[in-house]
């Protein structure tokens, strides 16, 4: 491997980190739905670059799904969906944009400093490579914690399993099942989701999970 | 329900018993993982299908929460994978669980100590360990009560399966962490969380949900403690607690049928509403609550003396955490079951029987273990260690 080859591969996997901060901001849907499409294909990228240099040719299928499912499915399903439930407007974040992104730093620099000294014997390649994927993990979790909407929480979850599969891919030899196991209880979770913002729609005509907010289990005895 | 829901329904339930037992006979530490997310993915759906907002609720709340348990998992997973791939090569057989546990020894500490941390947080999200339980007690009450039964007497014991499979592989090597510590520290915390929380309770079912997280924090201490005694009352735990939950909820399914209620304080007077249904409540809350002559009695009492022998002050805090969940069931039991109620409700008897079935094992069990039993627990506890 050349100094050249890993670079790519950090370069990619560094701007998956900087997208993920990109995401964190966005308060407009749509905007943020594009913004997630570009997540998925730096991904497709990322991991199409390590199938190249491990010369696992599984990995490219993997690239393949991120590309097409999370990078164009996805981001046109949502797009209706938010169209169809007429919620295309500004979301509203818990923590405003300052914080949100100081905390983001914050948990750039926890990751680098867990994962760096913990895989002294792997090559430095494998190991910057896990506290990037670490920080999109983290950066995911801090974004579902931050919306309220339940599209946005999606779109969180769905960034978190990106750094996730970042993370199998730069695993040097991980199994295919894995991968593709990934891809599919993704498409299983969409689904998932897909049925419940539905029925939430059907529900409450909006997605916000304010709505959903109730005393917790002291006024539920009705329901049954 | 609409008939078209009912067989959505009942075709997820078998997609759940495939997950769960894919999950337990799964070699593949990936392939676990995936059986353990179909599994989450079915039950979220179930919990979901009444629709109301209540459940609503407590589905996103479960979906979302368990997604975020099975991502840590998976990364700690990663991380497993990783720490083995540097001595046993890459490919299938650094995820193959029967080649990462004799060949532990030789892993990367350092990675090992890593992935238990994430691999700890992410399934305990599904057994319910007290930071982390907070979609347990909603799934529980809202969804449809096989579910909240599936769920206590299955679901979580598969999970602490996961996590006890890792906790295999951390033992074999001697220069990592000792996963002991964190899993009896996250065991007592819920065992005294949800023995306070069960106090408050006014929905039965979240009551009984809370009821769970407290004995999957008493099973989680026991293997954290570890030793051949410890496991052993770990494992016979497991057994007892599934059967004796699955019967509960089985009465309580029916009881909130007929009431029409989920609402301690409505409920009053089982015993004379409804005396056979009433009385095995009766039998199988003093069950749970840990009186003789049943099996969790044993178990805990195991678990009691075995901690006592070791370490004196947990085994205070465990006495004290086993009383005050007790005396919350006794208190909220005596409500629900006596006192004057001029309601009467018919039943037949046979569709009591399931329950009956459950009671008498976990009485059984209480008295006298079959030696093929013993054997069998004991073999599994020295392979824990």
């Amino acid at each position: 491997m050349t100094p050249l080859d890993s670079d790519i591969a950090h370069l990619l996997a560094g701007s998956m980190v900087l997208v993920s901060f990109l995401l964190l901001y966005q308060d407009r849907m749509f905007a943020l739905l594009n913004f997630f499409a570009v997540h998925a294909c730096v991904l497709a990228f990322s991991v199409g670059w390590q199938a190249y240099l491990q010369r696992a040719p599984h990995l490219f299928i993997t690239a393949l799904i991120a590309l097409l499912f999370k990078g164009v499915i996805i981001p046109v399903a949502l797009h209706r969906i938010v169209v169809r439930l007429g919620i295309h407007r500004t979301i509203e974040a818990v923590v405003s944009t300052g914080p949100t992104m100081l905390i983001g730093i914050g948990l750039v620099a926890l990751s680098i400093v867990v994962m760096l000294p913990v895989t002294q014997t792997e090559g430095a390649f494998v190991r910057e490579d896990l506290a990037f994927a670490l920080s999109v993990v983290l950066l995911g979790f801090l974004m579902m914690i931050t919306r309220r909407n339940a599209v946005s929480q999606v779109i969180g979850f769905m960034s978190l399993e990106n750094g996730l599969v970042l993370a199998a891919s730069g695993a040097r030899g991980m199994p295919l099942v894995v991968e593709i196991s990934v891809g599919f209880s993704i498409l299983i979770a969409f689904l998932v989701v897909g049925i419940f913002l539905f029925r939430i729609r059907e529900r409450f005509d909006t997605v916000d999970l304010q709505a959903l907010d109730m005393s917790r289990g002291e006024s539920s005895g009705e329901a049954a | 329900m609409k008939p078209r829901d009912l067989r959505f329904y009942h075709a997820m339930y078998q997609f759940l018993m495939f997950a769960m037992n894919l999950a337990l006979v799964a070699n593949n530490i990936g392939l676990m993982w995936v059986a353990i997310e179909l599994a989450t993915l079915t039950t979220v759906v179930m919990v979901g299908i009444y629709r109301t907002n209540a459940a609503l609720e407590a589905a996103w709340k479960y979906f979302i929460l368990g997604s975020v348990g099975i991502a840590l998992a998976l990364f700690g997973t990663i991380l497993v994978y990783l720490a083995a791939e540097e001595r046993l090569g890459q490919g299938i057989t650094a995820m193959a669980w029967d080649h990462l546990v004799p060949r532990s020894g030789s892993f990367d500490p350092a990675l090992l100590n890593l992935s238990f941390v994430f691999l700890l947080l992410g399934y305990g999200t599904k057994v319910g360990l007290a930071p982390v339980h907070a979609w347990l007690p909603d799934a529980h009450a809202e969804g449809p009560t096989p579910i909240s039964a599936v769920l206590s007497g299955l679901l979580l014991n598969v999970a602490l399966f996961a996590l006890l499979r890792f906790k295999l592989i951390m033992a074999g090597n001697a220069r990592v962490l000792s996963p002991g510590p964190m899993m009896v520290t996250m065991g007592l915390v819920s065992l005294v969380f949800a023995g306070f929380m069960i106090f408050r309770r006014r929905d039965i079912k979240r009551m009984f949900a809370y009821s769970s997280i407290e004995h999957m924090g008493i099973i989680t201490l026991a293997f954290g403690l570890g030793g051949p005694l410890a496991s052993f009352a770990g494992l016979l735990h497991m057994t007892m607690h599934s059967l004796t939950k699955s019967a509960i909820f089985f009465g309580v399914g029916y009881v909130s049928q007929l009431e029409g209620t989920q609402r301690i304080e409505d409920i009053r007077g089982l015993t004379q509403s409804q005396p056979l249904l009433g009385w095995l409540l009766v039998i199988a809350v003093a069950a749970i609550a840990g009186l003789p002559p049943f099996g969790i009695f044993t178990s805990e009492f195991l678990l009691v003396t075995s901690t006592f022998a070791r370490l004196p002050w947990l085994a205070v805090l465990l006495g004290l955490g086993l009383i005050i969940a007790f005396s919350a069931l006794a208190l909220r039991l005596h409500g629900l079951a006596f006192g004057e109620t001029g309601k009467r409700h018919a039943l037949s008897p046979w569709r009591l029987a399931p329950m009956v079935v459950h009671l008498a094992l976990v009485a059984t069990a209480g008295i006298y273990l079959p030696g093929t039993v013993i054997t069998w627990f004991r073999n599994v506890a020295r392979l824990l260690g």
